[in-house]
């Protein structure tokens, strides 16, 4: 390819005004059209070693599908994508790019890196807009069985891929429906809930079956799955939300971010009373947190009415784990940061919440996850005012299976231990992937290693060998 | 979808059903409940399995109705089906031998108590019960608690039938008198499980409670059921929902199940304005259909 002159930024894409969305659901941005896209897309140099790449859990051949859409060629983008990535329309809205693929893109050293995720987005948007997904030819049945419990990424990913290896698939969904945190944790307006829907429809097509309403633990043991079953994919998530053992924490009005974003996504209280559940619509908005579930409570909360929305955090912005548009966006709507501030205590009246009794910090040394640990300031201690307040600090797996399968090795966090070369567990049959082995960590990631576990039980199924 | 096979009217304003549900009553222990949820719009409700059958694959589910979701439930007949039920949910009740153990049931709870106090009779234990409601017409089971109970008492807080008292006096005149009441069970509204378990507190007699938070999921994912003991906060849909009275902070859980009286309340008015609605278009429809 002839050397071509660098666009130093990317090509903007629209998206609804701050002012107007923090009145609605809709999805924030718009997408590219088909002629942004394809101007994005040639601002790619087209690297003879693209670390793009590197950067990517699931190695999608980024310039591959890049070069494709500056031809205009959107179904040969799809195909090359599709190949390492099942669900590119979500990936392409959630992946934190700026640390993975965008972040490696060696444009990133001087200008603004390719907007890969925007693209990917634009092309899987694209393929669903031409009417019905074409679904690969299957291999002749395998005669094998296997059970995916949970529905989340990791499920979705791992039944699709065994399903295409000819197995039989049985999804197992606690909730009454499949998808896990893309539909109970992630608001509509990042990620619409068709776009998950579609994606559980094409694994669906692919002949897995989901069985909603079945907790397992409860309904069936893993041994008992195990008598019908050749073999297990465990993708039941970081489940348990954490509290902080704070005086004053049970007060109502108090919530985990599970618990809020729940109620308004899965149980969908932001169209109360059309829907029964109810959610707190406080005129106060405290969030505790400063990843993407506090991003996502404190922009949830203005459009519940909020009259504001304050987001608490112990270090400072640069070592928010949050998604960089996440926060940029949340800047955008008119969240407050109150950053360096650790919640000492709630106080309320009456049974509810109505302050948050906080001590500032000042930076010290890097700790064990290398950010600057946060030190509190003695006697600095303020009151911020709020009616309702999210605690948003992290969630592990729940115990629920561990607690009914003896031999399934478990570390004190309550994630799960596996082989990382084939995602195997402690028990003969069992695979895990996802955030039930890394506990609350990224949708792709999730996907990466649900592919690493599909093939590998591909291969214990044919040779019986664990 | 499950399917309703029998419905029941067991008082005004307390409903029987007894639900297609073969993975529920495969599996189910007393002491265990389910989520139902009517439909689509529907909220998660937890109930408890006031019966099973595993051969026929059902479970009855009993519920009074006191807001706008069990107030729908309730039109509901047989043939028509929950959209969805999940269970069995909780840790079911520890059944063995104690001795003598006295059961008290208030209102509803009468629906909970009954598959306990069947499997404590046939482990051998020698039952006292104690069931109350507001009047008599709020009353039900009396027959079948009898049949597993050693001794019966039936009161109703305005006389209306049995001995006129709160379930709480009978309670306290039985501990005064057997001194071998190795357990009680108390279940039914929080002020009563409170109650109870605080007139049991003096005789330290074990006293276990069965707790009705609010809940979404039921899975231990959410925290909303959680509820403060003595040792900290616990989760009742997995932690529970059976607990040591004599440990719950009583008082933080009433405030916490009044915390959405305003929603409950606009949630009962959009449903009844969405009725009228309903009548007023059948009526029109019926006109329409006359004159057309
Ligand atoms: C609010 C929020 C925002 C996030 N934003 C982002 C983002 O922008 N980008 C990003 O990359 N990541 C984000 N994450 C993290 C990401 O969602 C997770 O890493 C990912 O969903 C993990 O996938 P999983 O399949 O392992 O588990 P999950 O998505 O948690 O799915 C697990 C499923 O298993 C089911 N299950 C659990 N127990 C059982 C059982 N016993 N029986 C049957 N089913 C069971 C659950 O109901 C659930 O449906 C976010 C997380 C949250 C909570
Ligand atoms: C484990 C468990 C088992 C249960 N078993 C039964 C049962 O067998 N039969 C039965 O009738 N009820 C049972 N309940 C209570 C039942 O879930 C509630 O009555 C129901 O959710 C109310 O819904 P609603 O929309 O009709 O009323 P809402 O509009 O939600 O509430 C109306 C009124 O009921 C109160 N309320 C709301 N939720 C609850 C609750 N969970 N418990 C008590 N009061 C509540 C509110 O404070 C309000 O005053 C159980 C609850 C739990 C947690
Ligand atoms: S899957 Fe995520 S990391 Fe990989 S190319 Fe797409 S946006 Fe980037
Ligand atoms: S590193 Fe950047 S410029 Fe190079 S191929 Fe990848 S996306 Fe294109
Ligand atoms: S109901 Fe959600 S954790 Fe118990």
């Amino acid at each position: 390819m002839a050397k071509k002159a660098i666009v130093p930024k990317k090509v903007k894409m629209p998206e609804q005004p701050a002012e107007e969305r923090i009145h609605n659901y809709q999805e924030v941005p718009y997408g590219y059209t088909p002629e942004q896209a394809m101007e994005e897309a040639l601002r790619c140099l087209q690297c003879a070693k693209p670390t793009c790449m590197d950067g990517c859990p699931v190695n999608i051949n980024i310039p591959g599908f890049l070069a494709q859409v500056a031809d205009g060629d959107f179904q040969g983008a799809v195909e090359t994508i599709k190949k390492t990535n099942a669900l590119p329309a979500i990936t392409g809205r959630v992946c934190p790019q700026e640390v993975q693929c965008e972040g490696v893109c060696v444009l990133h050293k001087k200008y603004e890196p390719v907007a890969i995720g925007r693209l990917e987005r634009f092309v899987a948007d694209w393929e669903a807009q031409q009417g019905k997904i074409k679904t690969p030819t299957l291999p002749p049945p395998s005669g094998k069985k296997v059970a995916v419990v949970g529905s989340g990424p990791a499920g979705l990913t791992a039944a699709a891929d065994l399903a295409q290896m000819g197995h039989e698939v049985d999804i197992f969904e606690a909730l009454h429906e499949p998808g896990g945190v893309l539909v109970y944790g992630i608001p509509e307006f990042r990620l619409p809930k068709a776009i998950v829907k579609r994606e559980v429809d094409y694994v669906r097509s692919l002949g897995a079956k989901v069985h909603v309403d079945y907790v397992v633990g409860a309904v069936a043991t893993l041994d008992e799955l195990l008598e019908t079953y050749d073999a297990i994919l465990l993708g039941t998530g970081a489940g348990l939300p954490w509290f902080m053992g704070l005086p004053g924490e049970n007060l109502g009005g108090v919530y985990s971010s599970n618990e809020y974003l729940t109620r308004v996504n899965l149980m969908k209280a932001y169209r109360f009373p059309e829907y029964d559940t109810p959610v707190s619509r406080g005129s106060r908005v405290l969030t505790i947190g400063g990843g993407n579930t506090a991003m996502d409570a404190a922009r949830t909360a203005l459009r519940l009415g909020a009259k504001e929305s304050i987001i608490v955090y112990r270090r400072s912005r640069a070592e928010m784990p949050a998604r960089a548009e996440e926060i940029h966006h949340a800047e955008e709507e008119g969240v407050k940061f109150h950053l360096l501030t650790t919640p000492i205590a709630f106080h309320g009246k009456d049974g509810r919440v109505t302050a948050l009794e906080c001590i500032r910090n000042e930076l010290g040394e890097p700790d064990a996850s290398g950010r600057r640990r946060p030190v509190p300031i003695e006697g600095s201690n303020f009151m911020i005012e709020a009616d309702v307040m999210v605690i948003a600090i992290g969630q592990s797996p729940s115990p629920l299976i561990a607690n009914t399968t003896p031999e399934l090795e478990t570390r004190k966090n309550g994630t799960v231990t596996t082989d990382a070369a084939t995602m195997k567990t402690s028990k003969r049959g069992v695979f895990a992937a996802g955030d039930i082995i890394t506990g609350g960590a990224t949708v792709i990631l999730a996907m990466g290693q649900a592919k690493i576990a599909a093939k590998a039980i591909d291969e214990y199924l044919k040779t019986g060998v664990w | 979808m499950y399917k309703i096979l029998h419905k029941e009217v067991l008082s005004e304003t307390v409903k029987l059903m007894v639900l297609d549900a073969p993975l529920v009553a495969r599996k189910a222990r007393a002491g265990q409940f389910v989520i139902v949820r009517m439909n689509e719009t529907g909220e998660r409700i937890p109930l408890t399995i006031a019966d099973f059958d595993a051969a026929a694959g059902t479970i009855t589910i009993i519920f009074q109705e006191v807001g706008k979701s069990t107030m729908q439930m309730g039109t509901l007949q047989e043939g028509d089906a929950f959209e969805n039920v999940v269970g069995p949910l909780g840790h079911p009740t520890e059944i063995k031998n104690y001795g003598k153990v006295v059961m008290v049931a208030g209102g509803v709870g009468v629906a909970p108590i009954y598959p306990i106090t069947r499997a404590l009779k046939q482990a051998g234990n020698y039952v006292i019960s104690v069931i109350g409601a507001r009047n008599q017409t709020l009353l039900f089971w009396e027959d079948r608690m009898r049949a597993q109970s050693d001794e019966l008492i039936v009161c109703t807080d305005d006389g209306s039938y049995g001995r006129k008292s709160l379930v709480t006096e009978p309670l306290k005149e039985i501990l005064e008198k057997e001194k071998d009441v190795a357990r009680v069970w108390a279940i039914g509204p929080a002020v009563m499980m409170k109650f109870a378990s605080l007139t049991t507190q003096p005789y330290q007699t074990p006293t276990i409670v069965s707790l009705n938070t609010v809940m979404v999921d039921g899975t231990g994912m959410c925290g909303g059921c959680r509820v403060v003991m003595t040792e900290g906060a616990q989760f009742v849909c997995v932690d529970g929902p059976e607990f040591d009275g004599h440990k719950v902070d009583w008082d933080l859980l009433l405030a916490r199940l009044s915390f959405f009286r305003a929603e409950e309340q606009r949630a009962i008015e959009h449903w009844k304005e969405h009725l009228c609605n309903l009548d007023a278009a059948f009526e029109n429809g019926v006109k329409a259909g006359q004159h057309g």
